[in-house]
């Protein structure tokens, strides 16, 4: 019984439920933008490891290597992107 | 009348009206010459219906073709208008719509098709695969580049093209400044053909990934699929950047959004931003293939292995991430601080360094060659010394307090080209002479084909060079004429001559696939060039299934092996071969979406709510869909092989 019950899956859902309530209440509850953006940042970037690692098995075929290596490298590019943006359009702006 | 009005085109000229009746016509004469022939069913089955690796690089290869040429012909048009001073061939719209066209058709329709046609045809060869990852998804990446290119080919005629330039910057692009729907067709073509792009990055990386023939470890790959990986990761993260841009442009455009508007917190330069983000990525896609291409034909013919292969794979490796940090080149004169143009300076010049060490990895690969002069090869040997000169003037543009005095001028416009003539078009012809007989079984003429190349190549050193000179004096790019007391007349000149050597050239390659196909002999070997790679060990024309007997490889050219040490090649017998069944879906649903784009681009909402429910029927369709692909029997793969030339051993 205990192998049957697919005991990650209903706590990677739980969890994630958790995480979409606590966005939800960036909208609902009254705070500043800078605190807002932070949850808002961190609950997105938590659901979309724990959706690519839970339910998207990442981690779990002989593929493994190659998929973490391009989600690295997605990461990387993104940073240096929004980063680099961020430094074009307004803090390098003059 | 009022709803048909909106077809008209705002700025009508007699060579319009006839392209519009020589379009209908050429429409008349294709559908009548197929119903005469009785070919709709063979056309059916065998082409727009494959999946077949093979088949669908052959059509991206003829849509190539054909998009090289309407490319061509905008370019003599703005040639012959800057030719003299004052000239009026054009007035100042036409000539915004020529470039306009000119720059998105050669870049999103003529050479992404074309390495797309190479890369599908060879990788999986290359690799001893059956067919690429997903061949279901491979055929709607190839109509949903075709029907992208056709929605955006009939804007001229339809509608109007667009006018604000391939960068199609905002605010100028907005619809303030650009009123009619040209801009929606840019807008929404490039989405579409587009989709299909970022569709084959997946299917192309999975391909190499996972389907790579026993013994081909990733450093035992050949450099074209090298490339080929590479290529494919670099589309992959950057090609969403310009679907988001091209989304937001559309919703600007069409929903009254204001993402790139100058008012209600609309940002025009983000733009500019999202598109270079996308477009620097964007001309190493393009490059990143001819590298590979030489790297296969430069040792074929050069008779030696590939000197530094690990180094070529470090520095394309390098190229995928630096490529991704160096985008704010293209607008070092948009107002950002000296601190921000630096920073991407040292980013700009640091690309040149692998760039570099690929360009002395062929040279010693020439270095004790023993070099025979083939049309491959006078492609390959030719692009070395332009492509360097284009390269070096890219370093000089990348120093940011100098590219105030370049930016925008016609010195810029000599860069580019002179990087990506050689780069990509060099690149894509010495690879379809290299490859062409793999494709079609006999050889392209090679005394007509090293006409071509003298041709092209002195007819791009003819019609660039001077734009150096010109542009340094200040001729801006973009403008439709200039006074005679410029002093750029002669240049323009020298420079339509040579736009009409390159002319002459592209003719004359056309002439030789006609000769050729006519006199061509048909009796040649497999392995026509000696070669080196897995895709020469197969049949020539390959079989549907590629190779009979996975092959089993321990080097990175395992078919030299098996010719000059012995290495066997096809261990074991005949096995049962599984192959993809074709499927209609893909041309349908990629022919719905033309409907949609055309829907959109002119705003009729019913119809585009219509299409987009054929879509999705599709992708239902698609879902509940029972295909498990067929078999071919051991007795038929035994019968073919006899029949193609017999048992390989
Ligand atoms: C050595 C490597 C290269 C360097 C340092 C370099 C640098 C630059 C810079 C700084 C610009 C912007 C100049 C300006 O707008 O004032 C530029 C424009 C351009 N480059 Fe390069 N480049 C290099 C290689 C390439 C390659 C390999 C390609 C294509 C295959 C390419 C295609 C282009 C295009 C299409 C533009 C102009 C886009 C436009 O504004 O319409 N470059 N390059
Ligand atoms: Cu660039």
């Amino acid at each position: 019984m205990k192998e049957l019950f697919p005991r990650k899956q209903v706590m990677g859902f739980v969890f994630s439920l958790v995480l979409t309530i606590v966005a939800l209440l960036v909208y609902f509850l009254d705070m500043s933008f800078a605190v807002g953006m932070t949850v808002l940042l961190l609950t997105a970037f938590t659901q979309a490891g724990l959706q690519l690692i839970v339910f998207m098995h990442a981690g779990e075929s002989e593929d493994r290597g190659s998929i973490y290596l391009n989600i690295y490298y997605g990461v990387i590019i993104a940073l240096l992107t929004v980063f680099g943006t961020l430094l074009a359009m307004i803090w390098g702006y003059v | 009348m009022d709803f048909f009005d909106r077809f008209a085109i705002p700025h009508p000229s007699p060579v319009i009206y006839a392209s519009m009746v020589a379009i209908a016509l050429t429409l008349v004469a294709i559908v009548a010459g197929v119903t005469y022939t009785k070919k709709w069913g063979y056309l059916w089955r065998e082409w727009l219906t494959t999946v077949d690796h093979k088949r669908i690089g052959m059509m991206y290869l003829i849509s190539a073709l054909l998009m090289l040429f309407r490319g061509g012909a905008d370019a003599i048009m703005m040639r012959a208008q800057t030719a003299l001073p004052e000239n009026t061939l054009l007035d100042s719209q036409h000539y915004n719509e020529i470039f306009t066209t000119h720059g998105v058709v050669m870049i999103i329709f003529m050479a992404m098709a074309f390495i797309m046609a190479l890369m599908n045809f060879v990788v999986p060869l290359q690799i001893g695969a059956r067919d690429v990852a997903f061949p279901r998804l491979n055929a709607l990446s190839f109509w949903l580049y075709f029907w992208g290119a056709m929605l955006f080919n009939i804007s001229f005629v339809i509608g109007g093209s667009p006018d604000a330039g391939w960068t199609s910057y905002f605010p100028l692009a907005g619809n303030e400044f650009s009123q009619s729907v040209g801009t929606n067709y840019y807008m929404i073509a490039i989405q579409i053909a587009g989709l299909g792009t970022l569709i084959t990055g997946i299917n192309f990386i999975v391909t190499i990934l996972k389907m790579r023939a026993p013994g081909m470890k990733l450093m035992k790959m050949p450099m074209f699929t090298w490339s080929a990986l590479i290529t494919n990761l670099i589309i992959v993260f950057a090609f969403p950047v310009l679907t988001v841009a091209l989304a937001m442009g559309t919703i600007d455009r069409l929903f009254g959004g204001n993402f790139f508007t100058t008012t209600d917190g609309g940002m025009d330069m983000l733009w500019a931003n999202l598109f270079w983000v996308w477009g620097h990525p964007e001309v190493y896609i393009l490059i990143l293939p001819a590298f590979g291409i030489y790297s296969e034909i430069i040792p074929t013919f050069a008779r030696r292995n590939l000197y530094g292969y690990k180094s070529m794979v470090a520095s394309i490796v390098l190229i995928s991430v630096l490529s991704f940090v160096v985008w704010v080149h293209h607008f070092f004169t948009m107002g950002q601080g000296a601190m921000v143009n630096s920073i991407f300076s040292i980013t700009t010049m640091a690309i040149a360094i692998p760039t570099g060490i690929k360009i002395f990895n062929w040279l010693f690969t020439l270095w004790k060659g023993k070099i025979t002069i083939t049309v491959p090869m006078l492609y390959s040997l030719g692009f070395i010394p332009i492509f360097t000169i284009g390269g070096v003037t890219g370093v000089m543009l990348g120093m940011s307090a100098a590219d105030y005095q370049y930016h925008n001028t016609m010195f810029l416009v000599a860069h580019f080209h002179l990087v990506i003539i050689p780069g990509v078009v060099f690149a894509m012809l010495a690879g379809l002479t290299y490859w062409w007989p793999k494709m079609f079984g006999f050889m392209l003429n090679e005394r007509i084909g090293k006409l071509s190349f003298w041709l092209i190549s002195i007819g791009t050193c003819v019609a660039f060079f001077p734009m150096f000179i010109s542009g340094l004096d200040g001729q801006a790019r973009r403008m439709y004429t200039y006074s005679e007391a410029t002093g750029f007349g002669i240049w323009n000149m020298i420079s339509f001559v040579g736009a009409i050597m390159l002319a002459a050239g592209f003719v004359t390659i056309v002439y030789n696939i006609y000769y050729s196909t006519r006199y061509a002999s048909r009796d040649i070997s497999s392995d026509p060039w000696d070669a080196r790679s897995l895709e020469w060990a197969t049949h020539t024309p390959v079989p549907d299934y590629n190779f009979a007997i996975t092959p089993q490889v321990n080097s990175s050219e395992a078919f030299w092996d098996s010719k000059k040490n012995g290495h066997k090649l096809f261990p074991g017998n005949y096995k049962e071969i599984h192959m993809p069944n074709n499927s209609g879906v893909p041309f349908i649903m990629s022919a719905i979406f033309f409907v949609l784009g055309f829907a959109l681009v002119f705003s009729i909402w019913i119809l585009a709510v219509i299409a987009l429910l054929g879509i999705f029927a599709c992708l239902a369709h698609r879902s509940f869909e029972q295909d498990h692909g067929y078999h071919i029997p051991v007795e038929e793969v035994k019968e073919t092989e006899e029949k193609l030339g017999g048992a390989r051993q």
